[in-house]
């Protein structure tokens, strides 16, 4: 698989802020790449300067292997995290603006299918709900037939059915081959969706591989997870490795067998106890000690 | 340049406007009201410049043939009576300058009061004395009449009032509304599309002065089916001075929203740039008289070159070559505020 983009050494600096410290990503055609992180981690800055919206302090972003050049925006789709969009115009009126700035487009009436907004085409743009404005973004995202997609935070704010949809559309995105850059601070999200993933945290990369070998690396197997009065102030008999985290103790045992055996001997209330797989947070838990939305 | 990106940022913002509809009737309803407001006002029966308290009188509004004061003085144009019961309470008016003299009604010696920091005061007083002389003993003065047709105040006023709702249209329309959408983040998402600065500019100069011709159309249509104006010269030369000033007030206006995302910074310069050119520009009073400092500012703005063609052609019957300097003024303005906006612009916050 060839390098579609190339990141090398990227830091941008604002004033005595370093928001991204020497980042440097190979992203390969054709894959759905996820920076995941908490917020303010950077991955906006670093997304808007690979989109070259702002400019870095130092580095270099390469595009089929040359610096970008004036066609690159012709052949990017951008849904930006926050946006407004120009007033007094229709859902179909939004498009019909943004179709005629790029010289190859989707057709739009099947974009508008696609993205489920056939029903409001005819509505204003500020006057659609959040799940069906961040449609809209995506489509507008989609409407150049771009190669490369930027989606940062496509699901914030949204409920649970409309971020289902949205990335129900992505996917179908994604089945077309197309590569994507997305930035998330949910872990469902960069599981479902990417390929692979980098987590960012201050600034800098501190892993990336695919979420499965990311959560094979960094986590021993199942949490268990139980209240903390469940102990009865006996925390400190137990001898496996654990966390207190908002009331919760949380172990991450080698064999959750032995685990379990080891709590009744403690004579711990088993009430309420919750075994998790592991997921992108724990990973992020693992090698930050904090939790992603914390 | 790509001449389809430009149209389509040009359509997208006259919808805008003209399905604004709150500004949209504001913009054409706001001239008229000031138009129609001062064609009452200065229509000549109405109105009056000096008023006048005279006590002791009953009523308020007074009957001016029945006052025992000198007759000179009651012929006088541009002079409003009015009554008070008292003394004090005249004095009381006369202390905040809500009238200008006050006299007592069938005084042998004439008396009178005024306040020495009042001009109008001041001048009555010299109306009056001169109303007191015999008219075999006043001073033998040539009057000399204006030859040629007359040019009505609110002929000299309209072009100023159209001008005025030009430049603050042109200003705030386009100042303010880029201000806004680079703070909202619109700007940002057209900079992820190809769309280039100058394309953006070009269309939001074209639309603004799109609209502004549009506005000026319907404006003057219906202040001329309400008033009767006079336009001595071309209505083809006047359209191209308003169309040249538009240019360069909306330049003017793409100048200051070249860069920062504050709504209420902006309103401030605009403010700043928009009043001191409305009064130096002779939009309602003459600066003739002014200190010479002063007119040199006022020939900085865009909008003293337009009223002072528009004026020439539509009071004086102007041509084209008698405008010349105040179109090439207005166009080096343009190119200098275009160029100046185009570098500093900036999409991002």
């Amino acid at each position: 698989m060839s390098e579609l983009l190339e990141v090398k050494n990227i830091v941008k600096k604002f004033k005595d802020v370093i928001a991204v410290a020497d980042v440097s990503l190979l992203i390969p055609t054709g894959i759905c790449f996820g920076l995941l992180g908490p917020n303010g981690a950077g991955k906006t800055t670093l997304i808007e300067v690979i989109e070259d919206i702002i400019s870095p302090t130092s580095g270099e972003v390469l595009y089929k292997g040359k610096p970008r050049a004036s066609s690159f925006r012709e052949e990017v789709g951008i849904q930006f995290q926050q946006t407004a969009l120009l007033s007094f115009l229709t859902v179909r009126e939004t498009l019909a603006t943004f179709q005629n700035l790029y010289q190859k487009t989707d057709d739009l009436e099947d974009l508008m299918y696609a993205c489920h907004l056939k029903e409001i085409q005819n509505q204003y743009n500020d006057k659609i709900s959040s799940g069906q404005k961040q449609r809209l973004l995506l489509s507008l995202a989609l409407i150049n037939k771009p190669e490369l997609i930027f989606l940062d935070e496509p699901s914030t704010g949204l409920d649970p059915q409309a971020r289902r949809n949205l990335w129900d559309i992505i996917e179908k995105v994604k089945e077309q081959g197309k590569t994507m850059i997305l930035t998330t601070h949910y872990m469902e999200e960069a599981e479902y969706l990417c390929d692979e993933v980098a987590i960012m945290d201050h600034g800098k990369i501190i892993a990336q591989e695919t979420p499965d070998q990311l959560i094979a690396e960094h986590c021993k197997g199942e949490t268990v997870s139980l209240p903390k009065e469940n102990f009865k102030n006996r925390v400190d008999r137990v001898f496996m490795d654990h966390r207190e985290i908002q009331g919760r103790i949380e172990i991450e045992p080698d064999n959750i067998n032995a685990c379990i055996k080891e709590l009744l001997s403690q004579g711990v209330e088993l009430t309420d106890m919750i075994v998790k797989s592991p997921n992108l947070e724990n990973v992020f838990l693992n090698l930050t000690g904090r939790q992603l939305r914390s | 340049m790509n001449f389809k990106r430009l149209c389509a940022i040009f359509i997208a913002r006259n919808r805008e406007f003209f399905r604004d509809r709150a500004a949209f009737g504001w913009n054409f309803l706001f001239p008229f009201l000031i138009i129609g407001g001062f064609g009452v006002i200065f229509s000549g029966k109405g109105y009056t410049e000096y008023k006048i308290g005279v006590f002791p009188y009953p009523l308020e509004i007074v009957s001016v043939q029945n006052l025992k004061i000198p007759e000179q003085f009651q012929k006088n144009s541009y002079v409003e009576f009015i009554g008070f019961k008292t003394l004090e309470d005249g004095l009381e008016k006369l202390k905040h300058h809500k009238i200008d003299f006050l006299m007592k009604i069938g005084s042998p010696s004439h008396q009178y009061w005024l306040s020495d920091s009042s001009p109008k005061g001041y001048i009555i007083e010299k109306v009056f004395m001169a109303s007191l002389q015999p008219v075999d003993r006043q001073p033998i003065a040539e009057k000399k009449e204006i030859q040629g047709k007359e040019i009505e105040y609110i002929d000299w006023l309209f072009p100023g009032i159209l001008a005025m709702n030009m430049m603050f249209s042109a200003l705030w329309g386009v100042g303010y509304i880029v201000v806004r959408y680079r703070k909202n983040g619109v700007l940002k998402r057209l900079r992820a599309t190809p769309l280039t600065a100058f394309e953006y500019l070009g269309a939001q100069l074209l639309s603004r002065i799109f609209l502004l011709m549009f506005s000026l159309v319907v404006v003057w249509v219906g202040c001329d089916l309400l008033f009767s104006f006079h336009v001595e010269g071309s209505y083809f030369n006047l359209f191209l001075v308003f169309f040249v000033g538009g240019l360069s007030l909306s330049s003017l206006g793409l100048l200051v929203a070249s860069r920062g995302t504050s709504e209420e910074f902006t309103g401030g310069i605009l403010n700043f740039i928009t009043w001191p050119m409305m009064f130096l520009s002779e939009v309602w009073f003459s600066i003739e008289g002014s200190p010479q400092w002063i007119k040199m500012i006022a020939q900085v703005f865009p909008l003293t070159h337009m009223l002072t063609g528009v004026r020439k052609i539509m009071n004086d019957g102007a041509g084209l070559p008698d405008v010349g300097l105040e179109l090439s003024i207005m166009l080096l303005i343009t190119l200098i505020c275009l160029g100046l906006g185009a570098r500093l612009f900036s999409w991002n916050k």
